[in-house]
């Protein structure tokens, strides 16, 4: 049977997880200044999962995608690690603050170039601007069967099967491949990378195709940056915490169980 | 004539909440333009629902009644959506970001050629330009953005629960047949059954005790499990509630989940254990009336958006808490 061709679009992103002191809003450039290192978005790390759970079952070979502005290998080759089988670097200066619209555009042209395919994973949104539309466009524009929100996922007879949540429950859907599913992260995360294979990977050989926009988007296509005319700091959510203290785990519960009692 | 549209959801045949939130920033945008509020629904029969949102206001509403449109399958609504914009010619079109607006909203912006915003916790009209000014938050929640894009219709999906609903007016607004051009062709994803679970409804909880990666294992939530049962004899509907990370190791199912991607709650009381606060979890739960932490970090950002905290390994302090409770309360 032929290999099935899997394509993951993976968005590198600053972590999401980083504590709030470690983000700034610059007002004056409209820029949002995270200092904290760089992660693949944790949706698409799922959207991965769900690729090497197929693979488990089938002969299938993984791309992972990932473009901007500036991507670094480094990072990205935590896809590999992770049992990806090519990882390309989509990096432009012109892929720099596209809009939805223009990044699935992108996306798209690099896909038709890689030209066989037969399911593209995508988080259901990005860690960093939250808009949770480049799958879905990416789908329109290739004129693809989607199904959004995906919670399990498998290939069977030239059908992807999904479970995917809908309000109060999940419904099961299939559809003809090739087709895309947006990846939710009922999926699960990614599994474990040892640090031995972690390292291997990131001290390997193996070279990281990195394609420019020239390369494989069309000399016509009108490519959108977001305009966003305002930016500011959400309303400051702090409160002054009281740190129950005592010399015993014991002692502050006693302190805590009599708050509980104050705010019957 | 500047016309503001929005899909309205039918839920067992009245109007849902969410619609009537949509109705009411319709109706603000709609003034601000000079121009008039709609109603699109779509669905097999939607007479009763279409003369219910007449009489919250809409001066139009359009009826796009199928049978293949009875239950949500996104390939036909996509399309109905399509051919009504083209047909009605809106300015602005609101959804509701709900599971079902997230689907349609970029898919019907692709095929309109426009851009969607999602998620909008604001929406005005520039007079500048009549453009909508399409307010966010972004990065999780760590700034507010505030968008425009050209291209009609102004497209944007609206976050529930944040504006007030609309009261129902002594309405005069005519009811329009739009018939849709469908068939079974267009459908490509092939529904084979929809499966109902008992999904904890963590909005409605009074007190919630939620746990996150700190937990460091499953089992965890067994003792948050047995402090709900302890905080129940004194208080009602307690919860749990989970973190992302939680749900994704695979310890809770994602109805626990608290944040952005979960659920949004104010609860009276909400309980913080192995939780550092990632942004996307604050923004969640930072409506609760009283936060209280416990975590072993004294530095992480959940201590800092609480009221009262614990610096204590949880596994010490929650059992000898449940002790203390079943004393004093």
């Amino acid at each position: 049977m032929k290999e099935l061709e899997i394509i993951v679009c993976a968005k590198q992103i600053p972590d999401p997880e980083a504590p709030l002191s470690d983000v700034r809003v610059d007002a004056e450039k409209m820029e949002v200044i995270v200092d904290a290192p760089q992660v693949i978005s944790p949706f698409d790390e799922n959207a991965l999962e769900a690729a090497l759970r197929i693979k488990e079952e089938m002969s299938a070979k993984i791309t992972v995608l990932s473009m901007g502005k500036r991507v670094s290998d480094t990072v990205m080759r935590k896809n590999l690690a992770a049992g990806a089988d090519k990882l390309i670097l989509l990096q432009d200066e012109a892929f720099e603050n596209l809009d939805s619209h223009s990044i699935a555009a992108v996306l798209a042209e690099a896909i038709k170039k890689i030209g066989e395919y037969d399911l593209i994973l995508t988080g259901r949104q990005a860690g960093d601007w939250d808009f949770g539309q480049v799958g879905l466009i990416l789908a329109e524009l290739l004129v693809l069967p989607c199904v959004s929100l995906a919670r399990e996922i498998k290939v069977k007879d030239g059908n992807v099967l999904v479970k995917k949540n809908i309000l109060g429950g999940y419904e099961e859907v299939k559809a003809k491949m090739p087709a895309l599913v947006t990846v939710s992260n009922e999926v699960g995360e990614l599994r474990y990378i040892s640090k031995t294979k972690m390292l291997a990977m990131l001290r390997g050989a193996a070279s990281i195709p990195t394609w420019k926009s020239g390369d494989f988007v069309s000399a016509g296509a009108k490519l959108q940056k977001m305009n966003i005319v305002e930016l500011s700091s959400p309303p400051d959510m702090r409160r002054d915490c009281e740190i129950l203290e005592g010399s015993t785990p014991a002692e502050k519960a006693e302190k805590l169980a009599a708050i509980f009692r104050s705010l019957r | 004539m500047n016309e503001v549209l929005i899909l309205g959801d039918v839920k067992e045949g009245a109007l849902d909440i969410r619609t009537l939130e949509l109705l009411g920033v319709g109706r603000k945008l709609a003034g601000d333009l000079n121009g008039e509020l709609s109603v699109v629904l779509l669905g097999e029969q939607v007479s009763e629902a279409a003369k219910e949102a007449v009489s919250y206001g809409a001066a139009r509403v359009y009826k796009v009644e199928h049978p293949l449109l009875a239950g949500f399958r996104a390939d036909v609504w996509v399309a109905s959506l399509e051919q009504a914009c083209s047909k009605i010619k809106p300015k602005v079109f609101l959804m509701g970001h709900s599971i079902t607006g997230m689907e349609l909203g970029p898919r019907l912006a692709c095929r309109l050629g426009t851009r969607l915003t999602t998620d909008c916790t604001n929406l005005s009209i520039d007079p500048q330009d009549g453009l909508l000014l399409r307010t966010k938050p972004v990065c999780g929640g760590n700034a507010v953005s505030v968008f425009k894009c050209q291209g009609e219709p102004q497209l944007a999906t609206v976050r529930g629960k944040v504006f007030e609903p609309v009261a129902a007016v002594d309405g005069k607004g005519e009811i329009v047949d739009v018939a849709p051009a469908i068939d079974e062709s267009m459908i490509k994803v092939e529904s084979l059954g929809v499966v109902r679970e008992e999904a904890v409804a963590l909005d409605k909880a009074e007190v919630v005790v939620a746990g996150g990666a700190g937990l460091e294992e499953k089992e965890g939530f067994d003792m948050l499990q047995n402090l709900s049962k302890a905080l129940s004899k004194t208080f009602g509907n307690v919860m749990i509630g989970a973190t992302r990370v939680a749900v994704d190791k695979g310890w809770i199912t994602s109805d626990h989940q608290v944040g952005l991607t979960g659920t949004m709650i104010s609860p009276d009381i909400f309980v913080s254990v192995g939780i550092s606060g990632a942004i996307q979890h604050i923004v969640g739960m930072i409506r609760s009336k009283k936060i209280i932490t416990i975590n072993t970090d004294r530095g992480c950002t959940m201590f800092k958006v609480s009221d009262y905290g614990i610096a204590e390994d949880y596994k010490k302090v929650v059992p000898a808490l449940i002790q203390k409770l079943e004393e004093l309360l």
